[in-house]
């Protein structure tokens, strides 16, 4: 098993090359072949996924299951884990045979279709593995075009626009990021992940066409990387992109965009800009409280706005996103472990919710809130389940959603208490939008004559949610599954970040 | 046994929410009942027995990060015994109610199951509430809080066709997040400052919040008093008090049982229970305790008038539940935590009975809610006319004045206003004007059903039966309790100080005057506090528990009286399930002694209530329409509830609505995308051209040779590497 996490990767990506090759054709049973390859490559990747989850060791707050061999150009292909990146291989491994399940429906070129969610698992589990800063780069851009190919092929009307305004935002503030990391290359000699991890970038303050700046490189650098996660994330103001794109996306789409894409920005923060630039982030923590504190009124506020479903859950996710950046900032236990429980629970929940609206979706082929109405009255599974997702998503204790918004804002309080009480009115906030839209999508009366010969959920769209409805309970019930694992790895990043700062700097905090 | 309380009611909402289809909907409504009975009897078994000490059983693991430790797990003290089997006896009798109330019900079509549901739903819900009762931390005590918030909502929006049930079940949710708001802010300053959010924690490190500062937001606080606020906010909302009351009202559009066991005996009351859960830390917080205190005066007079004049038979009695949690807070307000606990206590009796018998009147007249249309019911609903009259010989306080003879409100009433005056002049004189108009309204709700002639409807009248015995049994239980329960336990919730301090375990009473002697020690700013304590300690020598209020008395006087008792020691929770040294205790000795003429002034208030009803409703009825046009600006004030629903229609949910359009559209639209998307515009156009091809494949093609190249590359070295 030394190429565990090896094989994990490219399990999703051979079967896509078998599937390139070989299936050929585009009649119904090449429909459903290409559908069952997809979705026995992405269970036997959880299976394998669960091999790594077992001999995984929470007490080691050092990389795991590193492989590492030497590449093309001097480049290094160097793979790990620890208690910060494993839950999100496991979040992805986890959804991925959800997701190609709920894609059963789909009847436009199937094996494009399946091929490229296959290839978006394998970049998107490279990204969370990667330990080298080069490698990390390419799974992280090259996780962009599938995903621009699923919004813009197999997307709803305006998918051209939405996945360019995708491809660029994303693509742009990831430009900055390449720079940054060629720029550190040259200041530490290395592209080792570990290494850098450890490596002091130089802090003093330094002139830029006449502005003297506050923590010199590391701030830089900072702001270079933090161009790219705060629109991955994404953060106000830089969240436009969202709503459209999953607006456009199709259901399985907006998925695994929602679920595991957008935490990546989450996941590069604790890799990249805590550990690696601690000065930096911390004289940029004020921003991102205030970027992440007003992305949670701001566009919870949007959200109450919304006549289109996925775009009401769209903003929901930004708000979610801004209790995330928030705890990861406060740089404190409990923030820090909110804001990793927060993207594991989002990742199910929003997961949840986007299929929610997909059921719905397959069978009227709107996403116009006020097309519906009373669906309990014909749909009661269906509104059960709509019902414990909004709740989940409000933040119901005893779901995973709680428990995550809650640490953060424990966390947050800590550090700054205005940030904090912005950030608790959010629950107020939730719960109005939530409830309302669930209001005007299942609650009422029947009287849309095209609503009346709606059915319930088939058997396979429940056996979709179970497993979605069992994790939120779970880990809602008892948090230890996730907080065990990541603890001692949160612990040991806090500690070193607080260790990296300047003791002027620690002490003005105070 | 405490497990079986709690989660047999779970295991029932479980079994018939999901189950019903199999064992059927009669068996399942079956199964709930028995099981909240078990819970119930079982919850007597504890509550008789019961010795008081602090008890800790730990279920799960719950929240854990860094300092942070929680667990699920239950505090078995005398707070949470008195919850128990208020929990538990209304809602299993609710349960049984339920079975008659819910049999018909001409919201659902034939083939429309509803009562299932409706059963899973109150066994959920009483699951909640247990989990909030019995919980030894904060975080757990949040997950119920926001359970029974749930619970509400769903059985609020139970009838969900209805438009009305749907827009209340929303606003009583968010309304009541708008208090969790406060509620969480509080757990986390008290996190902050403790490092832990279990009680015995909190309660040991309470004495050092006095002297604490905290800041929070712009200014500088007092950390007992903020944390006092915060988490009085979080019961304003719950238990609807002024400002975060409005919601109350409109969950009458549930049905009848669910506003007797939610909106009436246990979840209203969740946020007086937190109050005196708390106490330790209200003993040291003077100024949030004041504004308890004021604001539940308030609340209960403001309740009280508006209640004068609604026509809809539960919406008074709703008015009625929260002008009767105002009273409970005062209590708490001024520290006498007991006796806000007896007053919650027998309220649940009286108003869950007064609840179910206006749902018998309901029944009875096919679902018509407005009294204006009943009268003269008195022989055709005997059974429920008798237990009402009792239900409102209770909340109006009928008894023999300075005697401890009389139905339960008499006497837990009574003790309220009592300590109110020992601690607040504003909160006693507006509770005996409250008590006035309680007292009128509540007779004019039973001369206008169940006097006078029969109005309205001729069929309803004609038709109008006694429910059935299932709906009866429950009435006649709580009537008992409504008649004797007062009597009963009037002893160690206030009369009796010895008792009390046994009852719920507090330290004795020779203990306190050290424990102010330490306090003046310790805390030069509590020395104010200990002188002003000393007075009414030393004059309580007069008290039936002469001995030990003579040792107080004595220590009174000699504060530099080494303190080894274990409460006052910080670090230490204080033993019991309440702390009432600071504040509480000279208070209840206060009210003790108040003069007569205070004693009987509630029961004056009754009388006179009482009088101008039957002036009104019996003797004269022309005269509230004439009264009514006279006074006309006043009456549609009053009618239309202060208009507090209008105003906050005003100044939040128009502006919140306004706001996100204005966001999305000039914010979202013209500023953010206008700006980026300018930027970008020249970029666009171009590949907007390529679009077609994107269609074609041209470009999948390409970017999927490319993915491919890539992920060939990474094999060939990752095999190459060996």
């Amino acid at each position: 098993m030394d190429n565990l996490l090896s094989i994990i990767i490219f399990i999703p990506a051979v079967a896509a090359v078998i599937m390139a090759l070989f299936l050929r054709g585009d009649d119904l049973a090449a429909q459903t072949n290409a559908k069952w390859l997809a979705l026995l490559a992405t269970i036997a990747t959880l299976l394998v996924s669960l091999f790594l989850l077992a001999g995984f060791d929470p007490a080691n707050t050092g990389m795991q299951f590193v492989e590492e061999y030497p590449w093309i150009a001097g480049l290094t292909y160097k793979l790990g884990v620890d208690g910060i990146s494993i839950l999100f291989v496991m979040l992805t491994t986890f959804l991925m045979p959800i997701t190609i399940l709920s894609t059963w429906s789909v009847s436009t070129r199937v094996k494009e279709y399946m091929i490229a969610f296959l290839l978006l698992e394998s970049l998107m589990l490279g990204v969370f593995c990667a330990l080298d800063l080069v490698l990390f780069y390419l799974f992280f851009e090259a996780g962009l075009i599938p995903m621009f190919l699923i919004i813009g092929i197999w997307g709803g009307q305006n998918r051209i626009y939405a996945a360019f305004k995708f491809f660029l935002y994303t693509f742009l503030g990831s430009v900055l990021m390449l720079v940054a990391m060629i720029a550190m290359y040259f200041a530490a000699g290395t592209t080792d992940i570990p290494t850098l991890m450890a490596f002091e970038f130089a802090s003093e303050p330094m002139v830029v066409l006449g502005m003297s700046i506050t923590g010199g490189l590391q701030t830089l650098l900072f702001l270079a990387f933090f161009a790219s996660f705060a629109v991955k994330m994404p953060m106000w103001p830089v969240h436009t992109w969202l709503p459209d794109a999953h607006v456009q996306a199709p259901t399985a789409g907006s998925v695994i965009l929602a679920a595991v894409m957008l935490k990546m920005g989450g996941y590069g923060f604790l890799r990249f800009s805590l550990p690696m630039f601690p000065v930096g982030s911390y004289v940029m923590t004020d921003l991102v409280f205030w970027m992440s504190a007003i992305a949670i009124v701001y566009t919870s506020l949007v959200a109450l706005a919304q006549s289109d479903m996925k775009k009401l859950i769209a903003y929901s996710s930004v708000a979610h996103m801004g209790y995330v950046t928030m705890g990861i900032f406060a740089a404190n236990q409990q923030g820090v472990d909110g804001a990793m429980f927060q993207m594991i629970s989002h990742g199910f929940i929003s997961g949840a919710m986007f299929l929610c609206v997909g059921v719905i979706y397959d069978r009227m082929h709107t996403r116009e809130i006020d097309a519906y109405g009373g669906l309990v009255n014909r749909m009661p599974a269906y509104a059960l389940v709509f019902m414990f997702f909004t709740m989940a998503n409000v933040g119901l204790p005893g779901t995973s959603g709680f428990v995550g918004e809650f640490l953060v804002l424990m966390g947050i309080f800590q550090v700054n208490t205005v940030i904090a009480a912005i950030a608790t009115t959010g629950v107020i906030l939730s719960a109005a939008y939530g409830l309302w839209l669930y209001r005007r999508v299942a609650m009422g009366a029947l009287v849309k004559e095209a609503l009346a010969g709606i059915q319930d959920m088939s058997r396979r769209e429940r056996a979709i949610f179970a497993p979605l409805i069992l994790m939120t309970l779970l880990l809602g019930v008892y948090p230890a599954l996730v907080t065990d694992i990541i603890g001692p790895s949160v612990a040991q990043l806090v500690t070193d970040y607080h260790a990296a700062l300047p003791v002027v700097a620690e002490a003005a905090t105070h | 046994m405490a497990q079986i309380i709690l989660f047999a009611p779970l295991i029932g909402a479980i079994l018939c929410g999901f189950g019903w289809r199999l064992i059927g909907e009669r068996a399942a409504q079956i199964l709930t009942t028995s099981l909240v009975f078990l819970a119930a009897i079982l919850s007597w078994v504890i509550f008789i027995g019961f010795d008081g000490t602090t008890q800790h059983i730990t279920v799960l693991r719950f929240i854990e990060s860094g300092a942070l430790s929680t667990e699920w797990g239950i505090r078995l003290d005398r707070l949470t015994a008195i919850m128990l089997v208020v929990v538990n006896s209304v809602s299993a009798l609710v349960h049984l109610y339920s079975f008659g109330y819910m049999a018909h019900d001409d919201n659902w079509g034939h083939n429309e199951a509803y009562r299932a549901r409706f059963f899973a739903y109150l066994s959920f819900f009483t699951f909640a509430m247990l989990s909030l009762v019995t919980s030894d931390n904060l975080v757990q005590m949040f997950f119920g809080w926001e359970g029974v918030g749930v619970a509400s909502y769903l059985l609020i929006g139970f009838y969900y066709k209805k438009p009305s049930a749907n827009a209340a079940a929303i606003k009583a949710f968010v309304v009541n997040r708008v208090g969790d708001f406060g509620f969480a802010l509080g757990i986390f300053a008290l996190f902050y400052l403790t490092d832990s959010i279990k009680f015995d924690d909190v309660f040991a490190a309470a004495p050092g919040f006095a002297d604490t500062q905290l800041h929070f937001l712009w200014a500088e606080w007092n950390a007992a008093n903020l944390i006092g606020v915060l988490l009085f906010i979080g019961a304003m909302g719950k238990s609807a008090q002024l400002f975060l009351h409005t919601w109350l009202p409109d969950a009458m559009e549930g049905p009848t049982p669910v506003s007797a066991l939610i909106h009436a005996a246990t979840m209203v009351t969740a946020g007086v229970f937190l109050v005196c859960r708390m106490s330790p830390v209200y003993e040291y917080a003077p100024q949030a305790s004041t504004m308890i205190t004021v604001l539940g005066a308030t609340t209960a007079f403001v309740a009280a008038t508006i209640g004068l004049v609604q026509n809809d038979i539960k919406r008074v009695i709703a008015y009625s539940t929260m002008s009767q949690l105002g009273y409970m807070f005062v209590a708490a307000g001024v520290g006498v935590y007991p006796v806000a606990m007896f007053h919650l206590f027998t309220h649940a009796f009286f108003k869950a009975m007064l609840f179910l018998g206006a749902g018998s009147v309901i029944h009875a007249m096919h679902h018509e809610q407005d009294m204006r249309n009943y009268g003269g019911l008195r022989k055709k609903i005997p059974f429920t006319f008798y237990a009402m009259l009792i239900g409102t010989l209770a909340i109006t306080g009928v008894g023999i004045p300075l005697t401890h003879y009389g139905f339960a409100g008499f006497l837990s009433k009574d003790a309220v206003i009592e300590s109110a005056y020992a601690g607040s002049d504003y909160a006693f004189w507006l509770l005996v004007v409250a008590a006035f108009m309680t007292s009128f309204y509540s007779w004019r709700l039973m001369f206008m059903t169940f006097w006078g002639t029969p109005r309205g409807d001729h069929h309803a009248h004609d038709h109008a039966h006694e429910s059935p015995t299932v709906m009866l049994i429950p009435l006649g239980v709580l009537a008992v309790g409504a008649a004797f329960a007062g009597m009963i336990w009037y002893g160690v919730f206030f009369g009796d100080e010895a008792k009390m301090r046994s009852w719920f375990a507090m330290a004795p009473a020779a203990a306190h005057g050290e424990a102010h002697a330490v306090e003046g020690e310790a805390a030069p700013a509590e020395g104010d506090a200990a002188h002003a304590t000393t007075e009414p300690a030393a004059t309580a020598g007069h008290d039936e528990a002469a001995a030990s209020t003579e040792a107080a008395t004595e220590e009174g006087h000699a504060p530099e009286a080494v303190a080894t008792d274990a409460h006052a020691a910080p670090g230490v929770a204080p033993p019991g399930a309440i702390f009432m040294e600071i504040k509480g205790i000279p208070t209840l000795h206060a009210a003790h002694e108040a003069p007569t003429w205070v004693k009987v002034s509630p029961f004056i208030a009754m009388i006179l209530g009482l009088a101008l009803a039957w002036k009104f409703y019996i003797r004269s009825p022309e005269l509230p329409g004439k009264l009514a046009a006279q006074q006309r600006p006043l009456y549609l004030f009053l009618l239309n509830k202060w208009y507090f629903d209008e105003l906050y229609d005003v100044i939040f949910v128009r502006p919140a609505k306004w706001l996100g359009r204005f966001l999305w559209q000039k914010g979202d639209g013209s500023v953010i995308d206008g700006t980026l998307n300018g930027v970008a515009m020249g970029i666009i156009p171009f590949f907007t051209k390529l679009a077609g091809r994107a269609q074609s494949g041209y470009v999948f093609t390409y970017a999927f040779a490319m993915v491919l190249g890539i992920a060939a590359l990474l094999t060939w070295t990752v095999l190459g590497g060996h």
